[in-house]
């Protein structure tokens, strides 16, 4: 026989490797299951916001009229120009009209007041679904009558009832129903200022209604052919446009509200692929000492003659059915968990959102799971290729490679598939790529502290400590050790734990700062100018002072530097960002400065004297670098027809954290003294019983008057975050429950390891105290380290958050840190500890018999 | 008669520390199809390292092992894994069975690997000749040192090799089991008709076969007829 007669075959023998994948996975079962834990629920979020996803999308398509309530809406927040009203009167087959603005209501019998946001309307509103009061009928009957329907959660808090009364101005209205639900309104829209419905013709009588009061309109439309809007809106969209109108369809609410929930659906993906990659870390590591066992085996598969592509194949075939069992698991959980969101997420959904088994989002939870699971598991499933045979001989000179230059392509991979990932959710690839930095950046930082902290305990090792000290250091890095995956886990975990706890703590702190020590905490608004003056006396009477008192007036861009709006839209080039066009300016006259506020340019000019005098306006240098304007720039403003040339004299620096009003554009006095305006006060009040009182006296005796009380907003906030924290957290869960689970996997995986040698003590006499010291020091050790790293990581996080993102000083409390890192270090201890008692509480022969 | 195995001019050295180890120099013999050559020497004169040549396992640092007139070290290592399961049979020292195959699944799989026919029976066969019909299907860890031993020599015949290799076969196993073991591995490979190698420094079971080649520090320091 020759070598020409030898023809080397490669055959796969795909039966014989499914067969072998099965034989091999056999005394492995309840260790394969532990992989499995660790991507369950990661998968199971997946699955579950894609389901929800997919639910509210088709919910918003088959909901999207009742969203809007009508075929087309048109709204103002100005008065509307008599140019204009008779097209708006000829507009489709049926009409209605809501006027909506924020005023005080005050309930007679017991004295409560609350600033709440009134809707006046007048005809069948809404067409498409229902306003849902208790009892149903309310919501048509009281039209008709002298009656209002009241928001559920301020039922609740004034403990009213259906048939008691509500002042609103100078009218009384019965109670007639309770409004459960109404078109297009979620749960937090509907909490600072709760929404009452009052019939349009009694508006009127109310006296609210007064020169400065912002009031906005809104005009609904129904058409027997719907199908005919498209036509109708594009004819009349310039003449909409030249008068300042907003038009709404079903069409375009349709495309607003996908977008406002694809935002926060992108933000729930993502955090559950956090879950679902934290859970890869799991897996990679429990496969990786998985191979490092399976050495032998692979040895005498290759000296029987199996060639590396079977070998690896063997692994490969075990690995994907794991992930697929994981996944399908992970999926009926998901479906389990989806049936929970609408409940969990109801504050923050546009629609009503049904919970269909979504077999899209199934599918893609399945596969990402597979794939994303496979990636991390060839990691160390390529070394596979390099176990030779010779292991078989003992011949200690051949080392397993375990540093395979193929893992680089793993790697690369496994970055391009999440980010892709990232990608298809937010569809933008600079933050696809950030996200996926940001991810690495955590990774690399914790691994490098698990690298560090290895050398610094070689090359430090305290030799002269005693024995038990030693081990347990030592076993921070000798073969087999778990310093590094352990430490990327724990640390992961503790990173987002505390995350999230920081940027809570942010949120809270910056609102209460500005309710804290001497801050102003009550603001009236919608003061008239001969009330102001009574106001404050009423103010003084109760003895609050008036700590700011300032004149308000509305207006608009009309031209900057000599262009319209029009000319900006058309002209590109132009610097002018057209919001400036579009904002409503609440403007004040004085000629100083606030303490919140710094001249950061030019300065202020004083009174305008004569009709011939420049007037010198100074603006929020931010927001004058928002929208392109600089010092000497020529702005005309339109109050309410009048049209005032400035110029730009002074650019200031605000505080808008502080609890007063705040500018973007002051004028000079001597200018808008007669225009239309409102007043603004600003007060104390010491208690929430003076509050009440005062309140009470302010609604009696001047009803257009609203009052911002601060303690409120502060305790609706604290509910809003309370929500938002709520959602957070659930999602959160998702993350710490999977790191949980990949610590204890990582651990018990660990325990195989270290079991040999611990019998080993056990047999040369090592107590079982001393078993307990030397396994608690480890844990201890890769805990506290893991945990310390893990919230530097998320003080640096939180503090760029702070920073960037909130505009808020980073000031961490101590305490909480010092819980969550005692907390995540005595985890990691109890969880090893409870882990290794196999070894320490039975006799060493009866261990080794079973578990080796 | 023909050549089954022809080491020419070989040499094994390792790279470590910063220095050379030689643990193989020049060293050349050639072994008659169906004979039995025991390869001694003391622990670390290289009698394992020679095999794992022999047997396609490693690749010679110098010099060629020709096998079956196949050239081996012109393979890559899945084409040298394909030659051993056609032409060459293992025994360890210990025993190297797949712990999560059961004893009849450990027979069967060289002959699954090369897609054979009636590989089931076969391998029953093959065991019931080692004495083990009623331990088919236990588990490794379930048996005996002599007993795995005994399935590791089914399994070493089950392909029909033209080669086997015994590395210190009862080098993990009391006097009385061994003396069963190695009497059952020169009776199954008379009937077979095998070309048997084994490498041991136990010169009680090296005097039953008809060679022994001696190894001393890495060189060949012997080769006689028994």
């Amino acid at each position: 026989m020759d070598i020409e007669r030898f023809k080397y075959k490669r055959r796969l023998r795909f039966g014989w490797l499914l067969k072998m994948a099965w034989r091999d996975s056999r005394r492995n079962r309840s260790r394969l299951f532990l992989f499995i834990s660790s991507i369950v629920l990661g998968i199971a979020a997946l699955v579950a916001i894609f389901s929800l996803g997919d639910n509210v999308r088709s919910d918003i398509d088959s909901q999207a009229k009742t969203l809007v309530g009508a075929d087309l809406v048109i709204e103002s927040n100005k008065r509307v120009s008599s140019r204009i009203r008779p097209l708006l009167d000829s507009l489709g087959d049926q009409r209605s009209i809501e006027r909506t603005f924020a005023s005080m209501i005050y309930f007679t019998k017991n004295d409560g007041t609350r600033l709440v946001q009134v809707r006046a309307l007048e005809g069948d509103y809404p067409y498409y679904g229902s306003i849902e009061t208790t009892p149903a009928r309310a919501s048509r009957a009281f039209r008709n009558n002298r009656q209002a329907l009241v928001d559920k959660t301020l039922m609740l808090q004034y403990n009213a009832k259906v048939g008691d009364s509500i002042m609103i101005g100078d009218v009384t209205f019965a109670i007639a129903g309770v409004i459960t639900k109404a078109p297009g309104r979620t749960g937090i829209s509907t909490t600072v200022a709760p929404p009452v419905y009052i019939p349009l013709k009694y508006l009127d009588s109310t006296g609210l209604i007064q020169k400065g009061s912002r009031i906005a309109t809104a005009y609904y439309y129904k058409y027997n052919n719907p199908a005919t809007i498209g036509s109708i809106v594009s004819g009349i969209e310039p003449r909409l446009e030249k008068e300042g109108l907003d038009y709404d369809t079903v069409e375009e609410r349709k495309k607003n509200t996908g977008r406002a929930f694809e935002n926060f659906n992108q933000f729930l993906t993502l955090i559950s692929f956090i879950a679902l990659l934290l859970g890869c870390i799991g897996v990679a590591s429990a496969i990786h000492i998985y191979m490092r066992e399976k050495i032998a085996s692979i040895a005498i598969l290759r000296c029987l003659g199996v060639n590396s592509s079977q070998a690896f194949l063997i692994y490969l075939i075990q690995i994907v059915t794991i992930g697929l069992i994981g996944s399908v698991l992970g999926a009926v959980l998901g479906i389990v968990i989806q049936q929970q969101l609408p409940a969990v997420f109801k504050d923050f959904l546009p629609v009503q959102v049904t919970t269909t088994m979504s077999w899209k989002a199934i599918s893609q939870g399945l596969i990402s799971g597979v794939v994303i699971s496979l990636l991390f598991a060839l990691l160390p499933l390529v070394s596979v290729r390099n176990i030779s045979p010779l292991y078989t001989l003992r011949l200690a000179v051949e080392h397993v490679r375990f540093r395979d230059p193929l893992k680089w392509l793993v790697y690369a991979i496994i970055l391009f598939f999440v980010a892709g990932f990232t990608w298809w959710q937010i569809h933008d690839w600079r933050q696809a790529i950030v996200f996926t930095l940001s991810i690495l950046a955590a990774f690399l930082l914790l691994s490098l502290v698990a690298l560090l902290l290895r050398w610094l305990v070689r090359r430090f090792f305290p030799t002269s400590w005693n024995y038990l000290w030693r081990q347990g250091f030592a076993n921070l890095y000798r073969p087999n050790n778990q310093t590094l995956i352990l430490i990327v886990t724990i640390g992961l975990g503790a990173a987002f734990i505390g995350t999230l706890y920081f940027v809570q703590d942010i949120l809270i702190s910056r609102v209460t700062l500005s309710g804290s020590g001497n801050q102003p905490n009550m603001v009236l608004f919608d003061i008239q100018n001969n009330q102001k003056d009574s106001v404050a006396a009423l103010a003084k009477q109760y003895k609050l002072p008036v700590m700011q008192q300032v004149p308000i007036v509305t207006m608009r861009v009309e031209e900057i530097n000599k262009q319209t709006s029009s000319q900006v839209k058309q002209d590109t080039s132009s610097g002018f960002r057209t919001e400036a066009y579009e904002w409503e300016f609440r403007v004040t006259y004085r000629d100083t400065l606030t303490s919140s506020e710094k001249l950061t340019a030019g300065k202020l000019y004083g009174p305008v004297k004569t009709a011939d005098d420049v007037i010198y306006i100074s603006m929020e240098d931010r927001y004058a670098k928002r929208i392109h304007v600089n010092l000497g720039d020529h702005i005309i403003f339109n109050v309410q027809g009048t049209l005032i040339p400035t110029v730009v004299g002074s650019l200031r620096q605000v505080d808008w954290q502080r609890v007063q009003t705040n500018f973007r554009v002051v004028f000079p006095t001597g200018v808008l003294e007669e225009a239309p305006q409102f007043h603004v006060l600003v007060t104390r009040v010491p208690s929430p019983e003076v509050s009440a009182g005062f309140q009470q006296a302010v609604v009696k005796k001047y009803p257009n008057v609203s009052v911002i009380d601060l303690n409120l907003i502060l305790t609706v906030l604290d509910e809003v975050l309370d929500k938002i924290g709520f959602v957070i957290r659930f999602m959160a869960g998702f993350s710490i429950i999977t790191g949980l689970i990949v610590l204890v996997a990582s651990v018990l995986i660990s325990k195989f390891q270290r079991m040999q040698e611990s019998i080993l003590l056990r047999t040369l006499g090592a107590s079982r105290k001393q078993i307990l010291f030397i396994t608690a020091l480890e844990y201890f050790f890769l805990g506290a380290l893991a945990a310390a790293t893990g919230i530097l990581l998320s003080m640096a996080a939180s503090w760029a958050l702070a920073k960037y993102s909130f505009n808020a000083p980073f000031t961490p409390h101590w305490l909480p840190i010092v819980v969550l890192f005692a907390a995540i270090s005595l985890l990691t201890v109890i969880i090893g500890l409870f882990n290794s008692r196999s070894v320490l509480n039975k006799p060493p022969l009866e261990v080794l018999r079973k578990e080796v | 008669m023909e050549t089954i195995l022809n080491v020419k001019n070989v040499s094994k050295t390792y790279q470590g520390a910063g220095q050379t180890l030689t643990v193989l120099n020049d060293v050349n013999f050639a072994v008659e199809a169906g004979s039995t050559v025991s390869i001694v020497g003391p622990s670390g004169s290289g009698k394992t390292t020679l095999l794992g040549l022999c047997a396609g396992l490693d690749r010679a640092s110098l010099g060629s092992v020709e096998l079956n007139n196949i050239k081996l070290d012109k393979l890559s290592e899945d084409e040298r894994a394909q030659v051993r399961n056609r032409y060459v049979g293992f025994i360890f020292q210990n025993f190297q069975l797949l712990p999560t195959l059961t004893a009849l699944e450990n027979v069967m799989v060289p002959l699954e690997l090369r897609g054979e026919k009636n590989i089931r029976s076969r391998s029953i066969t093959l065991l019931e000749k080692v004495g083990l019909q009623n331990r088919m299907h236990h588990y490794p860890a379930q048996l005996s040192g002599g007993e795995q031993q005994r399935v590791s020599l089914a399994r070493a015949f089950s392909n029909n090799p033209r080669i086997l290799f015994a590395d210190e076969p009862t080098g993990n196993l009391d006097v009385e089991t061994s003396d069963k073991v190695i009497k059952l591995l020169f009776d199954l490979n008379q009937e077979a008709g095998t070309t048997l190698i084994i490498v041991t420094h136990n010169m009680e079971l090296a005097s039953q076969t008809k060679r022994i080649i001696k190894i001393k520090g890495g060189h060949l320091v012997a080769d006689e007829l028994n």
